[in-house]
């Protein structure tokens, strides 16, 4: 099932993701996604997330496929060239895999590997650009396929980005490279997130807004100081510092997002970061 | 030295689309000796710009177009035609270029590749940077190299982890480099070039030394030297 075709039935998307784990042990993983399997449309499976060795995206997908959630598989620029890059998504293809992410990915040094070499032959706008040439029957060299792929292709976007008029010239060329939906970096600003969405909605492609579940004041201090594109405002922090119960506050800061988000975008992705135990919570509040 | 080919014509008029007077900019050293950017070539330059309708508002050969401080005072006496000028028309090296386009705050389109010389000899100051890659991208960057300058490479726009301006990598030392083509771009009010440029593939192909190259008399010298084929 291509997440298109939900868009174009009017459907109000909602996805997840799980990472998949570092080691060959896929049973948290697989809990985790079966955990969401009923209350989602589809489930991102993370490329190694952070620039930290892990099992592969390709295969996580593929286990899931199996057991009949669907997934999107997440491909960055990071650690394969464009042969690779190509291979991997008509591998996908064969498997069954429909949807797929195609994302810059984070420099090498940011992981656990920092000595490895950062690849980026292709970039997400390329690699888009790549993938719907697989869609359209040939490869990057012009190369005709002996059958062309199909896939539903999404990429991101930083609605927080400073300045967000260089982000929406990027979103643009996603656009016109083969991007089909948009899934968001972390919304915890709603307020900002509806000037965002009043550049992005003449684009005409379905925005997903990025809700990323807060588990203490700590952890959104971090986000602020580290994460590009983030940020919590101190008045959520200061209600995570003064909750008796940081779970339910938690639960209740992002299901209030949701709602004040629902009637600007397409659909959410909601990011647990291992609460994955508290996201039909999250979507039950929000009236999902 | 690094060495440089000259883009063909065409090329160059598809960079200068509206525009109607140029300012050519020209480099005495290793340009001249490639035999791209001496004076020969810039008033070759000029001719093949004049007979395709534009105006070359004047030119200037400078040794050397590496240095910054050269090219602001080499420049002085041109104030008039420069301002005159939409953009400047540079027929040199990546160093060279993004030199000039750091001094001139304008429009300033390459002229030239710089190739492979399959690693870099000789030395430059200041902070610009040429991998030679074969296939100047400064024409679509406001004369920024995106592949030293940005920490991945990226030709097509930026990654999502600039954080406050700052780079992924290295942060405490490098700016995203894209946060500074926009901003020079933006100043220049030619943000459009960012939203029409087609999307950007690198031609790993070009950023090893051409065989053409290989079977000069440079390369032959060192062989003679060592009496073996080592590269």
């Amino acid at each position: 099932m291509k997440l298109t075709d939900l868009f174009r039935e009017g459907k109000f998307v909602i996805t997840s993701e799980v990472a998949p784990p570092k080691g060959g042990d896929t049973a948290e993983m697989i809990e985790n996604a079966e955990l969401l399997k009923p209350r989602v449309d589809a489930i991102n499976l993370t490329d190694q997330q952070s620039s930290v060795m892990r099992l592969g995206s390709l295969a996580a997908s593929q286990m899931l496929k199996a057991r009949d959630i669907e997934p999107i598989f997440q491909m960055t620029c990071r650690d394969r060239n464009r042969i690779a890059l190509q291979s991997d998504l008509l591998s996908a293809w064969a498997l069954g895999i429909e949807n797929a992410l195609c994302l810059t990915g984070d420099h090498v040094s940011l992981g656990d590997f920092p000595d490895a070499r950062a690849v980026f032959d292709l970039d997400s706008v390329s690699l888009l650009a790549a993938a719907k040439g697989l869609n359209e029957g040939v490869d990057m060299a012009g190369n005709e396929l002996a059958g062309a792929t199909g896939f539903c292709l999404g990429a991101v976007v930083t609605p927080g980005a400073d300045p967000v008029e260089l982000q929406l010239i990027k979103m643009e060329k996603k656009i016109a490279a083969g991007a089909e939906f948009f899934q968001t970096q972390a919304v915890f600003d709603a307020e900002a997130f509806a000037r965002f969405m009043e550049r992005a909605k003449p684009l005409g492609v379905p925005v997903m807004a990025g809700i990323i579940l807060l588990k203490s004041p700590g952890m959104a201090r971090f986000m602020n100081n580290n994460v590009a594109g983030v940020h919590v405002p101190e008045s959520l922090i200061d209600e995570m510092k003064n909750s008796e119960d940081r779970p339910a506050t938690s639960v209740e800061i992002a299901a209030r997002l949701i709602r004040e988000v629902k009637g600007i975008c397409q659909g959410v992705h909601v990011m647990p970061l291992g609460w994955e135990k508290r996201v039909p919570a999250v979507l039950d509040a929000a009236g999902l | 030295m690094l060495i440089t080919v000259r883009k063909p014509i065409d090329e160059i008029m598809g960079f200068l689309a509206g525009e109607r007077a140029v300012f050519l900019l020209g480099c005495e050293g290793c340009a001249a000796a490639s035999g791209t950017g001496g004076e020969p070539e810039i008033l070759e330059l000029k001719g093949e710009l004049e007979a395709r309708g534009i105006e070359v508002a004047g030119w200037k050969v400078v040794d050397f177009l590496c240095q910054k401080a050269l090219i602001r005072t080499s420049l002085r006496p041109f104030a008039e035609p420069v301002a005159r000028a939409d953009s400047i028309v540079v027929s040199t090296c990546g160093i060279g270029i993004q030199a000039s386009a750091t001094v001139i705050d304008k429009a300033v389109h390459p002229a030239c590749n710089t190739i492979s010389l399959g690693g870099i000899r000789g030395e430059w100051q200041g902070e610009e940077r040429c991998v030679e890659c074969g296939q100047c991208f400064l024409e679509f960057t406001g004369g920024i190299c995106p592949l030293t300058a940005c920490a991945k490479g990226l030709v097509n726009g930026p990654c999502g982890g600039a954080k406050d301006g700052r780079c992924e990598v290295e942060p405490e030392v490098r700016r995203c480099a894209w946060n500074v083509i926009y901003e020079r771009l933006e100043r220049q009010d030619r943000l459009d070039l960012l939203r029409s440029s087609p999307v950007q593939i690198k031609d790993y192909a070009r950023m090893r030394p051409p065989s053409e190259l290989r079977g000069t008399r440079e390369w032959a010298v060192d062989m003679a030297v060592t009496g073996e084929e080592t590269r």
